[in-house]
Order: structure tokens, then C-alpha cells, then sequence
């Protein structure tokens, strides 16, 4: 049934689940290393080194668009589910691409911001 | 000449999933039409290749559901299937309907999907008498228009067959009851509609629905479950935070 | 509980949009330069402000995430429904432990 779900909504479904799911399983780490703070800032700072690596860049990179992702594609389902449709058939496809395009923009920032 | 007998010869490839075993898909060559429907192909092999095939279909002109297949991965009213439409390269892939138990070939037992239609709630209970009035429902007020844009369901499946939630969760209601249940609240005649909100919320209901979407792109009649499950998860939010 | 698991799930997300609003745009003000922890630190240590915004974050987040992980491994995983809930509930714990752990290391003052 593969073509049956080559549409866009079922896009931005899949795009929302997993996004979530890899921001759910790396929470554990982000809370793991921020609290290294507590022992003492040097541990911190040695990850946070680590971090200054190009594959870590391409993994915050990474990160930073799953977010924007899943809230945009959130922010979608909230609108779907409470506010009114204009008709049966308005599910507010257009809000994919914007949202797809917005967290574009955001992972083009981070880039920027990273490089100058 | 040569190409005239060339032409007459142009063939349809149709392979047919007819269940049990590894090579359950049978192949048949059936002759190209530049005109015909996917009934009229599944029809020709039954009746001049292979009489032992089961398939259903009742009207042949798109208005009973009966005929829905799945037709190059897609599920589909085969009446209104042009072959030319959806063949790739010469062949169509003809299954039965997605996430309903197959009796033989292409025909599917559809108990289950009427079971969850009644278990979301989709009974009718009126409170006028035969010696009142008809109800004066006007076509026009918000409650009707919402029914009424999503009252043309046929029951044929197609939406349930389409839906990932169905397969990935046996209790999950499915669109078509839950669409069902939409116009139902909506129906200013019905003597609990609160009731029908629970009762499309109750075990796996319209809150398991993720809006993917499958129902409301593939509906032979446009219908949107999508949009009529939305409604169901305002109405019930609504309804649970206000202590329903 | 499902219809209760749902409106937890689209309240948290609702009071949740602002704040991963405001977090991207710090993580996009601070990779500038790269990131040291006395800058993480010096912004973030003592400061009411974060500590509340960040400690409503985990809350919220140890409500919204679970949930979610719920419905995959329900319909992914195959778990049953039961399990499911109690995985997920322990995860919940997890995060919000370790979510609030974090909270103090990064805004309380230690060093």
C-alpha cells in the first residue's frame, strides 16, 4: 500500500511522529549533559568542546529542525483540531509546506550563525 | 496488416492476489480496451479465464460501493477504475481491501467494520411520536450543514481500508463510523448527542486518529473523516473539560 | 483515561509552542562563537527567570513527550495498552527527574 500513502498529509504525519520521536530519546542526553553543571562546570565545558566538532554541529543542526518541525507540523494539528474548518475538505495542507519551509529557514539561521 | 494483427494482440497484464501460499498472486492476459474499467477486466477473467475467481459489485455504475478493490496499491471503486487511469507499464495489481479479513480472492468480510459503525454510537433514537409533526430542521443552520456534508457515506470501506490507525490498532472505530457519528451529533433530531460523543471516544475512538489523511484522499464521494473526526475530538474535548 | 491522556497532550503542546519558541531563538542567539559553560552558565545561574521558564519547559515536556511515545509503541510497537501506559509513566518520571535536576544544575549557583 506504499503509493496509498504517498500524500501530503501522510507527509506531515510521519514527519511529526518522527521528529518527535527522536527529540523524545534524545532528551534523556540533553538533560544528562546539562546537569553535569552540577558536579562542576569543567566537565561541562570539556562537552561542550566536544560539541565544536563538525559532526556535533551537524547533529545540533539536526536537532534544531526536528523542533521546528514538530512544532510546526503541531501547530497544524492544533488548528485542525480546534479551530473551524472553512470547508470538509480544508486540512490546512498549505500550513506542510509553510512549516516545512520555516524550519528550513530556521536550520539555514543555526547554519549561518554557527559559520560567521 | 502486420500492425493491424499487432494491435488486435495489445494484451492487459492483470495479476490478481488470490490468497493462501507464496505464490498467492495469479497472472492473466486479458485483451487492451482503450475503454474499460477495472470491473469490466476483474468481470472478463472471471467469466472467460477463471470462473472459480470471487469478487463483489452490484450496480457497475458508481453508486453502491460494492466493487472496492485495491487497485496498484490503491483502494478503490473498480466500477470507476478507468484501466488506463491507473496501469503501469501494462499490467494492474488487483487486491482485496486493506485491513478486513479475506473469505476468498478479492472478497472480504466486512463484519467487523459494521460492528465498530455500531459501537460508535450510530443508532438513531428520535423522541417524536407518529402523531407529531416531522421535525423542521432547517437545511441551513450549522448543525445541519455539518451533517449533511458528510451524511453521503455508502458504508463501502474504501476510507477503513485506507487507514494506517485501522491496521496498527484493532480497536481503533475507523473513519467511516466515526464520520458516521459526526452526523449524528450534528443531528438536532437525536435524543443524546452527548451520548454520542462518548461513545466515539469510548475505547480506541476519534482521539486515536492522527490525521493522516488516507480516509479523506481516497473517499470515492469526497467525504472528509478527517474533518468530521476533527470535529469529534473539539466536541469532546470541549465536553470532558467542562466535566461530560 | 484516553480522553484524559489526549487533553494532556494537546494542553501541554498548547503552553508548550511559546517556550520552543523562546528556546530556539536562545540556542540561535548563543551558537554564536560556540559555547562555553560560563556562558551558559553566566546567563542562566541565579536567575529567576529561567529557572521558572525552563522548570514550566520540563514539566511540560514530561507531560507531552510520554504521551506520545505512548501511541508508538501502542501502535509500532504492538504493545498492549496497559504496558504501554506504564512504560510511559516511568519515562515521564525519568524526565521529569532528570529534566529538573537539570533545571537546578544549570540555574542554581554551584560553582
Amino acid at each position: 500500500m506504499k503509493s496509498a500513502r504517498n500524500h501530503k498529509a501522510y507527509w506531515a504525519f510521519l514527519g511529526h511522529r518522527l521528529s518527535g520521536l527522536l527529540l523524545g530519546l534524545f532528551l534523556p542526553v540533553h538533560f544528562y549533559v546539562l546537569g553535569m553543571a552540577l558536579e562542576d562546570s569543567q566537565r561541562l565545558d570539556q562537552f561542550l568542546k566536544l560539541s565544536d566538532m563538525g559532526a556535533a554541529k551537524f547533529g545540533e543542526w539536526g536537532l534544531v529542525l526536528l523542533l521546528s518541525i514538530h512544532m510546526c507540523f503541531g501547530l497544524r494539528l492544533l488548528a485542525l483540531e480546534l479551530l473551524p474548518w472553512s470547508t470538509t475538505r480544508d486540512a490546512r495542507l498549505s500550513w506542510i509546506s509553510w512549516g516545512g519551509v520555516a524550519s528550513l529557514a530556521v536550520g539555514v539561521i543555526f547554519l549561518v550563525r554557527v559559520v560567521a | 496488416m502486420e500492425m493491424n494483427r499487432q494491435s488486435l494482440q495489445r494484451t492487459l497484464t492483470v495479476r490478481i492476489d488470490r490468497g493462501a501460499g507464496p505464490n498467492n498472486y495469479a497472472t492473466y492476459s486479458v485483451p487492451w480496451r482503450e475503454n474499460q474499467t477495472v470491473l469490466d477486466v476483474v468481470t472478463e477473467v472471471q467469466r472467460t479465464l477463471e470462473p472459480a475467481l470471487a469478487y463483489r459489485f452490484a450496480c457497475r455504475v458508481g453508486v453502491c460501493g460494492s466493487c472496492a478493490m485495491t487497485v496498484n496499491g490503491k483502494p478503490r471503486w473498480t466500477c470507476r477504475t478507468h484501466v488506463s487511469q491507473v496501469q503501469e507499464d501494462g499490467v494492474i495489481v488487483i487486491e482485496p481491501l486493506r485491513n478486513m479479513p479475506r473469505i476468498k480472492d478479492l472478497v472480504v468480510d466486512m463484519s467487523e467494520f459494521f460492528q465498530k459503525w455500531k459501537k460508535a454510537g450510530n443508532t438513531f433514537v428520535g423522541t417524536a411520536t407518529r402523531n407529531d409533526p416531522p421535525a423542521n430542521v432547517s437545511p441551513q443552520s450549522s448543525k445541519r450543514k455539518k451533517a449533511d456534508a458528510a451524511i453521503e457515506c455508502i458504508n463501502c470501506g474504501v476510507c477503513y481500508a485506507s487507514c494506517d490507525v485501522v491496521s496498527w490498532d484493532k480497536e481503533y472505530l475507523g473513519p467511516a463510523a466515526l464520520n458516521r457519528a459526526w452526523t449524528l451529533f450534528n443531528d438536532e433530531r437525536h435524543v443524546d448527542t452527548k451520548d454520542v460523543l462518548r461513545k466515539a471516544t469510548s475505547g480506541s475512538g476519534c482521539n486515536s486518529c492522527h490525521s493522516q489523511g488516507s480516509c479523506m484522499k481516497h473517499c470515492p464521494v469526497s467525504l472528509s473523516p478527517t474533518g468530521s473526526i476533527a470535529g469529534l475530538k473539539k466536541s469532546a474535548l470541549m465536553l470532558f473539560l467542562k466535566g461530560g | 483515561m484516553e480522553q484524559r491522556l489526549f487533553a494532556l497532550q494537546r494542553l501541554s503542546a498548547m503552553v508548550m509552542a511559546p517556550f520552543v519558541l523562546v528556546h530556539l531563538a536562545v540556542i540561535l542567539y548563543a551558537i554564536r562563537g560556540g559555547l562555553t559553560a560560563a556562558e551558559v552558565l553566566g546567563r542562566t545561574q541565579g536567575n529567576p527567570w529561567w529557572i521558572t521558564f525552563y522548570s514550566l519547559f520540563v514539566i511540560s515536556v514530561g507531560i507531552h513527550v510520554p504521551i506520545g511515545m505512548r501511541n508508538i509503541l501502542i501502535e509500532w510497537g504492538r504493545f498492549e495498552r496497559r504496558t504501554a501506559t506504564v512504560i510511559c509513566m516511568l519515562f515521564a518520571l525519568v524526565l521529569l527527574a532528570m529534566g529538573l535536576r537539570a533545571v537546578m544544575a544549570v540555574g542554581g549557583r554551584w560553582s
